[in-house]
């Protein structure tokens, strides 16, 4: 097979098995070891559940606990697509018409993906689901638009579009922000408010996901790619039009 | 030997094929594919972990860790073939030259 | 006993898939194995408890990833023929640079 680099030698080619089988018997001694270590962070966290707002352990871990990891998650979301436009200037996916089938799937699916999305995203506060899930079943939505031929129209590629993107990011901060300026510490949700407020940057983060991963499957900044002529970027939240 | 244990094994196994793949290939995609079961080995490493005692429930800190992370190589990914794209426009290849570095 | 041979076929489907993905000689094969690791690491979560997890791997694991690897795998091949009078203008003013 001519898949791997031709300019590596077979007596290379034994050392980095040695070398990995090395580190692969050392992982399994350390993971041996460490599945016989005390009870990681569970307990804590159970203890202090009824003062998240929330009844999953794994939202409540993400959004309140661990507030800091999210906003980041977030903030690398955005910087993935500001690289990726950055860089563009890729043609774009050539625009077959779909076929019947696709078509109409397409027309079936997105709205259903978004209603599946929505019940993610509500589910998520006592149930498996949340924020990232929701957002990837929008992105995929977005993505399968996009397959369809469905670009986002020019009016809402534009500010609006800039305004999903960074809302997930954004809204995060500032509610960071506010709860600084009431005088508690940054994201440390007072208790009574915990709940709107994890909805609240758990809806925007959605949102942002969603729009995030679809722009990333174009791949293209919308409106300045090298062909002038396509409106880009579906965001499945607002009316696409066809092209 | 537990159920969580067995999955663990299975990380290693993936954390080390990818590795592996990610050496000996040299075409971008390939290393691309590579990264990602890395990143599965990881992922399944941490959750088999946060379930290694079978009477308590799992623990959610390391989950909550790798849906995040699941998001993040997604979004690596994407620029990593963003970034595979640009080389092959700029160079005509789909692998990096060793011979010459500039 | 059941749950062992359920476990021990998921982790060797797994190994093995990961393996075909990384060696077939056809990218598009190696993806669509790719696409499918994807689907039973979404069930090795469900095995580990970890539902949250399964749903994301499922909506990004087995369907956004392989959508990318598709798609820049479909940019790579289109732009191997430079007949091509769409992608052609798109791609000449990189390379002439």
């Amino acid at each position: 097979m001519s898949i791997t680099n031709p300019a590596t030698g077979k007596a290379f080619r034994w050392l980095v098995m040695l070398l990995l089988s090395a580190i692969g018997g050392w992982l399994a001694y350390v993971m041996l070891v460490l599945s016989r270590s005390p009870a990681g962070l569970g307990d804590q966290v159970a203890a202090q559940l009824n003062t998240t707002g929330v009844g999953n352990p794994v939202t409540a871990v993400l959004l309140n606990f661990r507030g800091y990891d999210t906003l980041l998650e977030m903030a690398v979301l955005l910087i993935a697509l500001l690289g990726v436009w950055s860089l563009g200037g890729l043609a774009d996916y050539q625009d077959t018409a779909p076929g019947p089938t696709l078509d109409t799937l397409s027309r079936v699916l997105a709205p259903m993906l978004i209603m599946v999305a929505a019940y993610l995203l509500w589910v998520g506060a006592d149930a498996p689901g949340g924020a990232f899930q929701a957002g990837s079943v929008l992105g995929a939505a977005g993505v399968l638009l996009q397959l369809a031929g469905w670009r986002l129209g020019d009016c809402f590629s534009g500010m609006l579009l800039r305004v999903v993107l960074i809302s997930g990011l954004g809204l995060f901060i500032l509610v960071g922000a506010g709860l600084l300026l009431i005088g508690g510490a940054f994201l440390q949700y007072p208790p009574a408010l915990a709940g709107g407020l994890i909805l609240l940057i758990e809806t925007a983060a959605t949102l942002t996901i969603g729009a995030t991963l679809a722009a990333l499957f174009l791949g293209n900044r919308p409106g300045l790619g090298p062909k002038k002529a396509d409106p880009e970027k579906t965001e499945p939240d607002h009316g696409n039009q066809h092209p | 030997m537990s159920q969580p244990f067995l999955y663990a094994l299975v990380g290693v196994g993936l954390f080390v094929l990818g590795l592996y793949a990610l050496i000996i290939h040299a075409h971008l995609l390939r290393k691309i594919l590579a990264i990602n079961v890395m990143g599965s080995g990881v992922f399944l490493m941490l959750v088999a972990l946060a379930g290694r005692h079978p009477d308590a429930p799992p623990d959610p800190v390391p989950h909550a860790m790798v849906i995040t992370g699941i998001v993040v190589a997604v979004s690596a990914t994407a620029l990593a073939l963003i970034l595979m794209l640009k080389v092959y426009a700029v160079t005509g290849q789909t692998a990096l030259d060793d011979e010459k570095p500039n | 006993m059941l749950h062992w041979a359920f476990d021990g076929l998921l982790g060797t489907g797994l190994l093995w898939l990961a393996w075909r993905a990384l060696t077939t000689p056809d990218l598009f094969k190696a993806i669509v194995l790719f696409f499918s690791f994807g689907l039973l690491m979404a069930l090795a979560w469900v095995r580990l408890n970890a539902p949250d997890v399964a749903l994301a791997e499922a909506a990004i694991g087995a369907g956004l990833t392989g959508a990318l690897l598709l798609a820049a795998l479909a940019r790579l091949d289109t732009s191997n023929q430079p007949a091509n009078p769409v992608t052609g203008d798109g791609e000449s003013d990189l390379v002439d640079h």
